[in-house]
């Protein structure tokens, strides 16, 4: 079992480090909408504190998002996706290992260059640190949710867009919580320990139905 | 070992097949025939489990395949249109994942041995993306050589295959078969089997 | 008989069962709606009562709720016959859900658009974001994605399927949402809405709510059912009773 996940896990990422711009463009997708916005709401540092926790998750939202359209696409069109749900392995665990290596190529590098963003939004050290962990704990959970919507859009004409359609709604209490969690920070940083357990529990959630949910919509879409 | 029994098959609101009956031995080529859209890959789509069927039952040695599961996929290998390997990675990177996700642990040794001999040696470390159409899918064909399973569906392998390729995929499917493997292909050229039973089934009218 | 009601699983014999139901449901809408808005109109108190006194402009209650209901009400449904086709790949299921779903996502707006209109006088504003009124609108985008994805797939068979898991991840999804957006800070709740209960609803006008919910739902059994029976035409069109029936009609 463990094999089999190491296995594709290493495979996504080699092909990812075989084509680096890929995973560069949605880093800075990320970074360009966050720094747009202070051009557009002014650079008042007050407005920005408030608007920063938003605007970062909303930004990750969406980079995260345009990455999903790739996740299952390219296997689906060379038919090594096929061959995957023909192996003897149970597809929900292929699933996984797959969103996992999505994760750390799109999600990571976002967790990681969050304090450069909070910078540009004067957050406080405490509310960087905060934004960090809520981004580690959210971000896994919007590629999992977000693998079901990109196997339930697989090879369809327009599926980027229609894709959001399904899928950002689904987003919300995660945004919710993950920039509550930034907010709530610069109060009491007490007050922040329930928003993460709760970003927690959607995680644990995610891990346990999000790759069955996948990879049943998977099988109805490679028919 | 491979029974199927009253299979009716929908492709969109078009009615395929129906009331589709036949049994494949141990030992024997199922040679399916048939026009264009007569529904001959939603047939053997249908087999591994790819497509589900409106109606009917196959049973892999007395089984469901849908009961199986996993252990009906450990027993095949299914070969369609698309190859089925990725560009970026090498031939001898494409067979290993093959390889490991088949449950099977292949030497690196016998990946080369298998890439020699369908006749790409001095390529097994190039990006397949590099290939010709027809040396990509002899990569995809060496898959053949390295599996263990005794059911292998093969959906036209000849395509864009040249003489000697051809020659070799011959041989490769007389050896499993006279090796107690059943292979169901489609094809729209005659397989030359010199020994083994080749059964014919033909779709449409 | 068990075997009887199940010959109507199958749309042949069902489309004649569905002509004949279809005014039964439209004659009892009719009613349902003429006594239960007579009734919220001129049998009701002027004002809801005590400190809380709102003018007439509440009786759009009347349409606002039962709208409301029906909403969430049709989406369940909606799930429950995609999942029954998911499990059981019954073909008129998954029909019946794809019928469902557009008169769902009328009644998601017709409530989105009386309640801005209560709104108004009442809150002094359109829009807010209110967890019932935002929980509404995803509710609402919800029936969106399904349709748009449904009708973004060509084959009938993956497009029914896929619509049917994309509907049961939302029905997952949305108690969540709402109680996300009902309680963003975790350390305090609050909300918009009054708390409601139908105990504490004066007499009257829970019998016109009612009976306009009961009218509404009776208008999405007709619409529905009409909406299935074309549905069932285009899909069975190569099917041999539809050929008769298109020529009894003279239209073939």
């Amino acid at each position: 079992m463990l094999r089999v996940f190491w296995c594709v896990l290493l495979r996504d990422l080699t092909l990812a480090l075989r084509r680096r711009t890929d995973v560069l463009t949605t880093l800075f997708f990320f970074i360009i909408v966050v720094s747009l916005f202070p051009l557009g709401v002014g650079t008042e540092r007050q407005i920005l504190q408030i608007l920063g926790p938003g605007v970062v998750w909303v930004a990750a939202l969406l980079a995260s998002m345009l990455a999903l359209e790739r996740l299952f696409a390219a296997d689906y069109e060379d038919g090594t996706l096929e061959q995957m749900v023909l192996t003897a392995q149970p597809l929900s665990l292929l699933v996984l290992a797959k969103i996992t290596a999505h994760w750390l190529l799109t999600g990571l590098p976002l967790v990681l260059i969050a304090p450069l963003v909070g910078m540009q939004y004067h957050l406080s050290d405490d509310a960087i640190l905060i934004m960090m962990l809520a981004l580690l704990l959210g971000t896994p959970v919007l590629s999992l949710i977000g693998a079901i919507g990109a196997a339930l859009t697989l090879g369809l004409r327009g599926g980027g867009i229609l894709l959001s359609l399904l899928i950002l709604p689904l987003y919300i209490p995660v945004l919710v919580y993950g920039a509550g969690a930034v907010t709530a920070s610069g109060i009491d940083m007490a007050d922040t320990r329930p928003y993460l357990a709760l970003l927690g529990a959607f995680l644990v959630a995610a891990l346990t139905f999000a790759p069955l949910a996948s990879s049943a919509a998977l099988k109805i879409s490679i028919e | 070992m491979l029974a199927v029994t009253q299979l009716q098959c929908k492709r969109g609101d078009r009615l395929l097949f129906s009331g589709l009956d036949f049994a494949v031995a141990g030992g024997t080529l199922l040679h399916v025939r048939g026009a264009n859209g007569s529904g001959k890959t939603t047939l053997l789509r249908s087999l591994c489990g790819l497509f589900t069927p409106d109606s009917g039952e196959i049973r892999w040695k007395g089984e469901p395949t849908r009961r199986l599961g996993e252990d009906y996929r450990r027993d095949l290998l299914y070969f369609g249109h698309l190859n089925g390997i990725k560009g970026d990675l090498t031939g001898i990177e494409n067979l290993r994942i093959a390889a490991t996700l088949d449950g099977d642990r292949v030497e690196d040794s016998a990946i080369w041995a298998a890439l020699a001999r369908i006749g790409l040696v001095g390529f097994e470390d190039l990006p397949t993306r590099m290939l010709s159409q027809g040396q990509k899918k002899r990569v995809a064909l060496a898959r053949l050589i390295l599996s263990k399973a005794p059911l292998w569906i093969l959906d036209e392998p000849f395509t864009a295959l040249d003489v000697g390729a051809v020659d070799l995929l011959e041989t490769l499917i007389a050896e499993h078969v006279a090796h107690a493997g059943i292979v169901v292909l489609t094809t729209h050229q005659e397989v030359g089997l010199t020994s083994g039973q080749v059964e014919r089934l033909h779709l449409g009218g | 008989m068990a075997s009887n009601w199940f010959r109507f699983a199958a749309p042949a014999s069902f489309y004649p069962l569905a002509g004949r139901m279809i005014p039964v449901f439209w004659i009892l809408t009719g009613v349902c709606l003429l006594a239960g808005l007579y009734w919220g109109f001129f049998q009701t108190p002027d004002q809801l009562g005590g400190s809380n006194a709102q003018k007439e402009y509440y009786r759009i209650i009347f349409i606002h709720v039962p709208a409301a209901w029906m909403s969430m009400w049709l989406y369940v449904v909606m799930v429950v016959w995609a999942a029954i086709g998911l499990v059981f790949n019954t073909r008129l299921s998954f029909m019946m859900a794809n019928a469902i779903a557009p008169t769902g996502a009328i009644f998601t707006f017709l409530a989105l658009w009386t309640g801005a209109f209560w709104g108004r006088p009442s809150w002094g504003t359109y829009w807010d974001w209110d967890p019932r009124l935002t929980t509404e609108l995803i509710l609402f985008f919800m029936y969106i994605g399904y349709i748009a994805l449904h009708s973004a797939i060509d084959d009938t068979r993956r497009a029914d399927r896929a619509a049917a898991l994309l509907a049961i991840v939302g029905l997952v999804m949305v108690p969540l949402i709402f109680w996300s957006v009902n309680c963003p800070d975790p350390n305090q709740c609050a909300a918009l809405h009054q708390r409601s209960n139908l105990t504490q609803i004066e007499g009257n006008i829970l019998f016109s709510m009612l009976a306009v919910t009961f009218g509404f739902w009776m208008y999405s059994f007709a619409t529905t059912l009409m909406r299935l029976r074309s549905i069932i035409l285009t899909r069975e069109s190569d099917n041999s009773w539809v050929q008769e029936l298109l020529v009894k009609d003279g239209r073939a």
